[in-house]
């Protein structure tokens, strides 16, 4: 029985956490996120629910518990997005290597050039800031990074003996990447889905944070940062619970990432 | 192939790559709803005075050669005039650049300035305890969201202690101390997370060539550990760490977006948002764009880095 490293425990179990509250907000959470409640404006944590309330009486406890669900949820489809995309044109490139691959490497060249709060911008003057502006801007960004690591990974797959093997007993490029090739990167692409989500909530968070994310009144860890702001100087509680809660999120998840990587692969624990 | 004619063909392939984007940005922009000569002119102006402004404007023109004026114009200076300030959009991003250009470097210089010690220590005695803070340090730095940083220095250095600005800037011509001390904590939020990532990097680089042979044989040569280390290690592991400077601009301009906001710098990323807000988007079209140039040219320069840094690429390729 292999040890459980120490950073998989961690961030398996903050992640667990994460998802876990993210979905029971959905069904329950101590008040409505989304009520006012005007006595309790601007109230400590203690004096009006555990972590206190906002500028028009919201439950920052429940808020913090829902906006986990805004923020995963966007993080988590743009990373499936753009991952199965970048995935695609990854594997793609290692079977096909030539054209393909050289015109592959130009458009993550292009894609590069525009990280999330870019190409918000951009999409915000076409589709106006929403939920789905933030899915494909920060989307797009996922496309090159997974584009590069499934082709490198399958790249390393495509000269083993056994895949020489297969293309000897006849069997096409889209049957051995659906067959030998994707099966032996999942882990790796796992690993990255894990780092990856992390760095969309991050993304997320400063979208809404500048007004560019999900509508309101739908609670999000970034706006409830961005109203802080302007309570700093009379309620300074405001400022400390969004942020721990991205924090945290992307910690755990960058832990899990980093411990599965240690677990499927020993010898990279060794080198970094 | 000679090394110049390499470069020159890597410059030419950026080069293509920066038409397609521009040419990009310049169709996402054309497609965004809203007229500008009708948001300059207001819902209440006459039909035909928004169509003599249309003229003037050239927005009657064929899109492709709309596109080629644009293109012409970023060549010679000439980028238009923002749609609600009415002043030349070079003059204004260069106005907006005077800030975010000093403040991006003094977080980078930062940056670098808390990660290579630091990476280096950790790297130098892996397992070690001062290992393990480098890293604690490094998952919280890349977990932390800048802006939220940014809030906290606001809210314990400014508003707790006094010591420094809350925000805003006073242009450099009220003296460099004042400028300087408005950029400080702006500054320190945009680096750490920066920090973070390229100590990270910068230990793994340091314990991968800690394992090469010239550096065993330079210990053996009887050189102290730390000159080994200094001398030796050091110099070569930082190939990785220019390469990851390289790929965190991005980042570092994503980040100066977030942190003027927070701190209200009139700087580029401003600028961007604000015009975003009023629908200027000719100004958006072009602040865009020079991002876009600014990376794909910072990557040119790490290209060339490499060469300098390491002189088994000159030599062998």
């Amino acid at each position: 029985m292999k040890r459980i490293p120490l950073n998989l425990w961690l961030g398996g179990l903050i992640s667990f956490l994460l998802v876990g509250s993210a979905i029971l907000s959905r069904f329950w959470t101590p008040e409505d996120p989304i009520k006012m409640n005007i006595l309790n404006r601007l109230k400590g944590p203690g004096d009006a629910g555990l972590l206190g309330a906002d500028q028009i009486g919201r439950d920052v406890f429940s808020m913090i518990m829902a906006g986990g669900w805004t923020s995963l949820g966007i993080a988590v489809t743009a990373t499936i997005v753009g991952g199965s995309i970048g995935t695609l044109i990854g594997v793609t490139a290692a079977a096909k290597s030539g054209a393909f691959e050289k015109v592959s490497g130009w458009v993550n060249s292009v894609l590069f050039a525009f990280p999330p709060i870019l190409s918000a911008i951009l999409l915000g003057a076409l589709l106006g800031p929403g939920g789905l502006t933030s899915i494909i801007a920060i989307g797009v960004f996922m496309i090159p990074v997974f584009t590069r690591i499934s082709r490198g990974a399958a790249m390393q797959i495509w000269s083993r003996d056994y895949i020489k093997a297969a293309k000897m007993s006849g069997k096409g490029q889209a049957l051995i990447t659906v067959e030998h090739i994707l099966p032996n990167i999942s882990a790796q692409l796992l690993v990255q889905f894990a780092i990856q989500t992390g760095l969309g909530i991050l993304a997320e968070a400063g979208l809404s944070f500048l007004g560019m994310g999900i509508a309101p009144p739908t609670p999000s860890w970034g706006r409830m940062l961005a109203d802080a702001q302007t309570y700093i100087g009379t309620a300074p509680h405001l400022v400390l619970a969004p942020g721990i809660a991205i924090a945290l999120a992307v910690l755990g998840l960058n832990l899990l990432g980093d411990g599965l990587r240690d677990l499927s692969d020993p010898r990279r624990k060794q080198a970094s | 192939m000679t090394p110049a004619l390499k470069h020159m063909r890597r410059a030419a392939g950026y080069l293509a790559i920066l038409l397609v984007t521009s040419f990009l940005i310049f169709v996402l922009i054309e497609a965004a709803p809203g007229d500008p000569a009708e948001i300059m002119l207001g819902t209440s102006a006459q039909l035909d005075t928004v169509a003599a402004l249309r003229a003037e404007l050239g927005l009657d023109r064929p899109m492709l050669v709309r596109y080629a004026s644009w293109i012409g114009g970023v060549f010679t200076g000439d980028l238009g005039a923002s749609y609600t300030y009415g002043t030349p959009v070079g003059e204004l991003i260069a106005d907006r650049l005077a800030v975010t250009v000093p403040l991006t470097l003094f977080a980078t210089f930062l940056a670098i300035c808390i990660s290579l010690p630091l990476g280096v220590w950790a790297g130098a005695r892996p397992g070690a305890v001062t290992d393990g803070l480098a890293t604690i340090f490094a998952q919280f730095g890349i977990a932390v969201p800048n802006f939220w940083i940014g809030l906290l220095l606001i809210l314990f250095l400014s508003l707790g202690l006094g010591w420094f600005p809350a925000g805003g800037f006073p242009g450099w011509g009220e003296g460099l101390g004042k400028a300087v001390s408005a950029l400080i904590l702006p500054a320190i939020a945009l680096a750490i997370p920066q920090a973070a990532v390229l100590t990270r990097v910068t230990r793994a680089a340091v314990i991968e060539v800690a394992h090469e042979d010239f550096v065993r044989t330079a210990r053996a040569k009887g050189l102290g550990r730390n000159r080994a280390l200094w001398l030796h290690t050091v110099p070569n592991a930082l190939l990785p760490v220019v390469t990851m400077l390289g790929l965190q601009i991005p980042f570092l301009i994503s980040g100066a977006v977030l942190v003027e906001n927070v701190f209200t710098l009139p700087g580029i990323g401003t600028l961007a948002y604000q015009a975003l807000s009023q629908r200027d988007l000719i100004v958006v079209q072009n602040v865009v764009l020079m991002f876009a140039i600014i990376v794909i040219v910072v990557n040119l320069i790490v290209d060339g880095l490499y060469a300098i840094l390491d002189p088994r690429l000159r030599t062998h390729k």
